[in-house]
């Protein structure tokens, strides 16, 4: 019979350390996105917190864990979040689309972690506006990525599968910039 | 210049997509007939103050937007959701 | 001559190549002046010696160029340049030398080279603009030069937001970041300077009792310790733009030797408020010969001493018209300098000191070669030569209104201080205070700086106290003087070499407007924008058409306030930043079999796999077309759309976003659909299966991807909110490989867990499988006319399967093929891709229209109907078949009847896509023809001008291999 290897997509990319910065691939498990039909983001969420702990979120915002394989959901557009880290219930009011193999998911950590994406995204990321669970689909460079908070110094940031090694180029590149002004210093 | 979407905020114009006037919502009947389709297909005015156009979330929550704006002063007074309007 | 002992590290530096001593804290101004070194330029036009002006960013004569190699860097203000050990300047737009520059000979020509002599002089002939005329221009005339290597420092962009942006750290400044800082807001503090403080570094006066600076520097130390306070100093705010978006330029490490930090960052920075202290700008007095190096700005004179420790000069000079004169003499004597005379154009003004006072005066002449020797002066008492080697000059102050005028704001005249001020409200959210607003006093700096940041400070919903420390409040006394008559020219734009009477003459050549009068004389357009002159350029302009200065208005003011570098607006956008790449999950294993990539939108595809002994593309083009044809071949088609579509309204939202119709089709069972544009033209082909019956999967062309997506959400959002659908990019959840040619299914059967056979799998069937337990999807269709099929697994696994599939094709007798045997299977069997649905084609084109269903509507249906696009001798689609099959078809050829005159005129249509077909054994294509489907047989000429290639083609049937489609089915 045949048989399949898998790979992640920042295989051979990750990790890189950077002045104070770490950036890391993340195994996210399962990744299903979950898009409730008109009208059922209720029972969505009811079933979904039912079955594995955390409901739908609201926009721009993340539930359950931030750390780990423990389920956790984020918002990611217009009606749909994504759960990670647990296999998906039957939801029949709800359109649930398999994305385990969809995306390269980085987490930046440090303390220069704001600094870095501040080269990057147009969003603000000040403690005051984008704060620990808070999420937004956004620009990283030229790519259109989903940014996490996910700690006082971490985030991670989700971009499609194919550009992991653009996106590892320019968070490396940014790194190395903020690293060398600390060295200014 | 930024734009506040009715789903993420006030974001960067960067983010979004501009796709032009909001006529484009008043889709004519099939049978509407060659002079209203010209229309909704082709005829712009070209308004110095509000405007009402449409623009696309594209990097952001994918949502269309209607954005009230003035030509002259740039200011935007205000977005919706095109799925509003129904 | 630094004539107060400077406390920093001594530095070394070199300027054209000798070596100088400054300090730490120097300006490569600073210590030039220090070493007495007054020549540094020569002029833009005439040549003319020039020295330092000002001691900020607004210098219009001391540009150098610094470094070397790739990273030199031209037209560098040594006003702003930070010293440091090392530093290598060099002076521009002379040679050999900076002292004997033959091209001064211009200076002679002066007469002749007056405004407007270009567009008097050059008009004919015509040609010899470009190969004579310009080049000769741009010798003579010109700034500073790039290494002509590719740059290799880096730049930077980011972002920054807060809710009080300052701009400019002067005593409004950081009197407005305290308030709001200590207020509890967000803030950002950006001043162009190393160090904060403004004229306050420059000035003598105490703050609070104690010394100016000494103040500032308090402030910058609490500032910097407030953690809601950021402070970006050598950051200059360029631009104002919509929304409380502003652009500011820093310099990131161009005062350090040697480091890997970008040289510069450009910011965006996004702000609630703003309050602008940028400051003002002192504006010189167009007398005679008044550019000589050792003529300066008054402020400058007194920056240059108060905060360097430099005099630039032995024997002082001031000439001016207001009080300032007075203050750079007493700052002068008490640092032991020799003031020689103040000339006041004012006849009612006392002396503060022991000095010399020429009331009602007025400099008419100047002398020195190199440097200034000695002025004329005129007075209440006469007429006398004075010896100096430094003139201090004051028109007074222009308050820095620029970025007050970048959203179409003009500044309105204050008559009290002669000079424009800003209007309240032109930048939304933007307070102005300090000397920008035209409070000139340090006392009313600090006040309205206070006051501003407790206006914005309250809005925001804070509770500001304003806690204003005392200063002196002296009145600002001003007569005008803008020009003074005399022998010689009286200069007015320095770095653009632009006079008194340049401007005359463009008023009297009826060039009476200030935007006209600009472009006529070039007043205000070079690397300085004017910073400096333009007041003076418009008051004599108004003197000399009659009006007054309110009357006669200011120029546009735009971004960039200082100049920016490409590099750093285009940073981290050069190479691999320059766009993302996107790379299949057989990206490395096609590399690594020597394939050369193409880009396909972001995406990069190989274009084919080299064998050994192939000496050409085509060469393994054939072979791989030969694999598929006679054996079979692999191919990574993942860069496809792939839409995933669920919903109880997903049929329904198919039949309107298609053409055709999408309800009918059964499960698990494939459709090709055709998708229009709403003005009825085709915007993208695919094929869609259904996977159960609310779920279909569409394929979009690769190019095509995004813009369907797009407008799917704009269909659902907009147009059809009343059907219950939800889609999502699968595109990179599967890698899918097409698996083609006869022995197609003795591939698959190789690797799948469960065999697939013809009675299951009929063409456009398909369906779930597994490979080693993984679970796939398999497609039965066919873009190369073979029986075929394309397998997706998900893309953990797409390299591994990639690799399993093509050592199982070779095992066949087949292997992997790239683009171009692509291309060719599908140009064969006549199938689309953007080359033929290119926007202006329609369905009826390329010969669809029965697909457009009429029982329905659909994005399209209605314009597609017009009767323009449903008309016979519309360019459609066709086959085209070289006569003589070894006669080359080129794409983009248009089509003639032969023996006609191949113009426009007799265009019958256009060659889109081209190949030499090793099958048929003959150069093959398609194209566009006017009533195509009625020329069958019919032979064409296809002319293609740009390459000169001219072909006897036959129009056939667009399927021109195996058009009953056997193959494909069996």
């Amino acid at each position: 019979m045949a048989r399949l290897i898998a790979t992640t997509p920042c295989a051979g990319l990750l990790p890189l350390a950077i002045g104070s910065v770490t950036v890391t691939e993340v195994d996210a498990g399962p990744v299903t996105l979950i898009a409730p039909y008109d009208g059922a983001q209720k029972a969505t969420s009811d079933a979904l917190k039912a079955a594995v702990g955390v409901g739908f979120p609201a926009p721009n915002r993340t539930l359950g864990q931030t750390q780990g394989k423990r389920p956790r959901i984020v918002w990611c557009g217009m009606g749909q979040a994504v759960l990670m880290g647990a296999d998906c219930p039957d939801l029949p009011q709800a359109a649930v689309v398999d994305q385990s193999d969809a995306w390269a998911i980085v987490r930046i950590d440090g303390a220069d972690a704001a600094a870095v994406l501040a080269r990057l995204t147009p969003i603000d990321l000040r403690d005051s506006q984008f704060k620990r669970g808070h999420t937004a689909r956004t620009l990283v460079a030229h790519m259109t990525v989903s940014v996490t908070r996910v700690g006082a110094q971490t985030y991670e940031v989700m971009a499609m599968r194919s550009m992991a090694g653009t996106l590892v180029h320019d968070l490396e590149q940014a790194a190395k910039n903020v690293a060398a002004r600390a060295a200014l210093a | 210049m930024r734009l506040p979407c009715p789903i993420c905020g006030e974001r960067d114009r960067r983010e979004f997509y501009y796709q032009g006037d909001a006529v484009a919502l008043d889709r004519p009947a099939r049978d509407a007939g060659g002079a209203a389709w010209d229309d909704y297909l082709h005829n712009r005015d070209n308004p110095a103050g509000e405007t009402r156009d449409l623009w696309h979330h594209a990097a952001g929550c994918g949502a269309w937007i209607v954005v009230t704006r003035d030509t002259v002063t740039h200011a935007v007074s205000g977005a919706k959701l095109v799925g509003a309007k129904r | 001559m630094r004539v107060i002992k400077p406390t920093g590290t001594p530095l070394t530096f070199t300027f054209d190549g000798v070596q100088y001593r400054g300090v730490e804290g120097d300006t490569l101004a600073s210590a030039l002046l220090a070493n007495g070194v007054k020549l540094v330029g020569r002029s833009f036009k005439y040549h003319r010696p020039r020295g330092i002006v000002t001691a900020g960013s607004e210098e219009p004569n001391a540009l150098v160029t610094i470094g070397t190699g790739p990273s030199q860097e031209p037209n560098v203000r040594a006003t702003t340049v930070q010293l440091f050990n090392g530093l290598e300047a060099r002076s521009q737009n002379a040679w050999p030398s900076l002292k004997r520059d033959a091209m001064a000979v211009n200076d002679l020509a002066a007469p002749f080279l007056s405004a407007g002599f270009y567009y008097k002089t050059f008009m004919w002939p015509k040609a010899f603009w470009e190969k004579l005329y310009e080049p000769i221009i741009r010798r003579a005339a010109g700034l500073g030069a790039l290494s002509g290597e590719a740059n290799s420092d880096t730049y930077e962009k980011a972002f920054a937001h807060c809710d009080v942006l300052v701009i400019g750290a002067g005593p409004a400044g950081l009197m407005a970041a305290l308030t709001a800082g200590r207020a509890g807001a967000d803030v950002i503090v950006a001043d162009e300077d190393a160090v904060m403080g403004g004229r306050l570094l420059a000035e003598t006066f105490d703050v609070d009792g104690q010394a100016g600076a000494d103040w500032a520097a308090d402030a910058v130390a609490e500032l910097a310790a407030m953690p809601n306070v950021r402070l970006m100093p050598r950051t200059t705010v360029t631009g104002a733009y919509d929304q409380g978006t502003f652009g500011a330029l820093e310099e990131v490490s161009r005062h350090v030797p040697r480091s890997d930090a970008p040289r510069e960052c450009f910011w965006r920075i996004t702000a609630k408020r703003s309050i602008l202290c940028a400051g003002a700008l002192e504006r010189p007095i167009a007398f005679p010969n008044n550019d000589r190096p050792g003529i300066m700005m008054a402020s400058a004179v007194r920056a240059y001493l108060n905060r360097w420790g430099v005099a630039p000069g032995k024997a002082v000079t001031i000439f001016a018209n207001n009080d300032d004169a007075h203050r750079t003499a007493v700052d002068l004597m008490d640092a032991g300098v020799k003031v020689a005379g103040v000339i006041d154009s004012r006849a009612d003004v006392a002396a503060l000191g022991d000095y010399p006072l020429y009331t009602s005066g007025a400099v008419i002449g100047t002398k020195g070669r190199h440097a200034l020797d000695s002025i004329t002066i005129t007075h209440a008492g006469g007429t006398r030569e004075l010896r100096t080697d430094c003139l201090a000059m004051s028109g007074g102050w222009n308050p820095t209104v620029h970025l007050t005028c970048h959203m179409n704001g003009r500044p309105q005249w204050d008559d009290a201080i002669q000079s424009f001020v800003p209007v309240e409200g032109a930048i939304p959210g933007m307070v102005v205070a300090g000397a920008a607003n035209g409070q000139m006093s340090t006392a009313a700096c600090l006040q309205s700086g206070a006051q501003a940041a407790c206006a914005v400070a309250t809005e925001l919903g804070l509770s500001p106290v304003a806690d204003v420390p005392s200063a002196e409040d002296d009145p600002y006394r001003i007569e005008p003087l803008w020009q003074v008559d005399g022998k010689g020219r009286k200069w007015i734009d320095f770095q653009n070499d632009v006079h008194v009477k340049d401007i005359k003459l463009s008023a009297q050549e009826n060039f009476r407007s200030v935007e006209h009068m600009k472009r006529y004389t070039t007043q205000g357009m070079a690397t300085d924008q004017g910073k400096s002159s333009n007041v003076v350029a418009l008051a004599v302009l108004a003197d000399a058409t009659g009006r007054g200065i309110p009357e006669t208005g200011t120029t546009t003011f735009r971004p960039p306030y200082v100049p920016v570098s490409i590099a750093a607006m285009g940073a981290g956008s050069q190479g691999h930043g320059f766009a993302p790449k996107r790379l299949t999950t057989s990206h490395h294993a096609s590399v690594a079999r020597g394939a050369p990539m193409i880009e396909a939108g972001l995406w990069y595809r190989p274009s084919y796999f080299p064998h050994p002994g192939e000496a050409t593309w085509l060469e393994s083009c054939n072979r791989e077309v030969g694999y598929v044809r006679n054996a079979v071949g692999v191919c990574d088609v993942s860069t496809l759309g792939k839409i995933d579509i669920q919903g109880p309204d997903a049929a329904a939202f198919l039949d309107f976003v298609y053409c055709n119709t999408f309800s009918t089709l059964k499960e698990n069972r494939v459709r090709y659909g055709l998708m229009l544009r709403e003005d009825g033209h085709v915007m993208d082909d695919g094929t869609t299966a259904r996977l159960g019956a609310d779920h279909y999967v569409m394929t979009t062309t690769t190019a095509a991807a995004g813009q369907v997506m797009t407008h799917l959400d704009w269909v659902s959002q907009a147009l059809r909110p009343d059907l219950d659908v939800r889609f999502a990019s699968v595109t990179e959840q599967w890698a899918q490989f097409a698996v083609a040619g006869p022995q197609a299914r003795e591939l698959l059967n190789s690797v799948l867990d469960d065999a697939v056979d013809g009675d299951a799998w009929p063409f456009m069937s398909c369906g779930p499988v597994s490979i080693g337990g993984v679970k796939g999807r398999l497609f039965r269709i066919s873009f190369s006319g073979e029986h075929a099929y394309e397998l997706a697994v998900p893309s953990r696994y797409g390299a591994s399967l990639f690799r399993l599939l093509t050592a199982q094709a070779e095992a066949l007798g087949g292997g992997a093929y790239g683009m171009e045997a692509l291309n060719v299977l599908r140009i064969e069997k006549g199938f689309i891709t953007h080359a033929e649905i290119h926007g202006r084609v329609t369905a009826f084109d390329i010969g669809f229209d029965r697909m457009v269903s009429q029982k329905k509507d659909c994005v399209g249906n209605a314009a597609s109907r017009r009767p323009g696009l449903l008309e016979a001798e519309r360019p459609q689609l066709v086959g085209l078949k070289a006569v003589d099959p070894k006669d080359k078809i080129t794409a983009g050829a248009h089509l003639f009847v032969e023996g006609a005159d191949p113009v426009s005129a007799n265009d019958q249509g256009y060659v889109s896509s081209v190949c030499w077909s090793p099958t048929l054994g003959s150069h093959i294509g398609l194209g566009f023809v006017a009533d195509g489907p009625n020329r069958m047989g019919e032979h064409i000429v296809a002319v293609d001008h740009v390459r000169g290639v001219r072909t006897l083609v036959e129009v056939c049937h667009p399927v021109q291999f195996d058009p009953e489609g056997e193959r494909t089915r069996g």
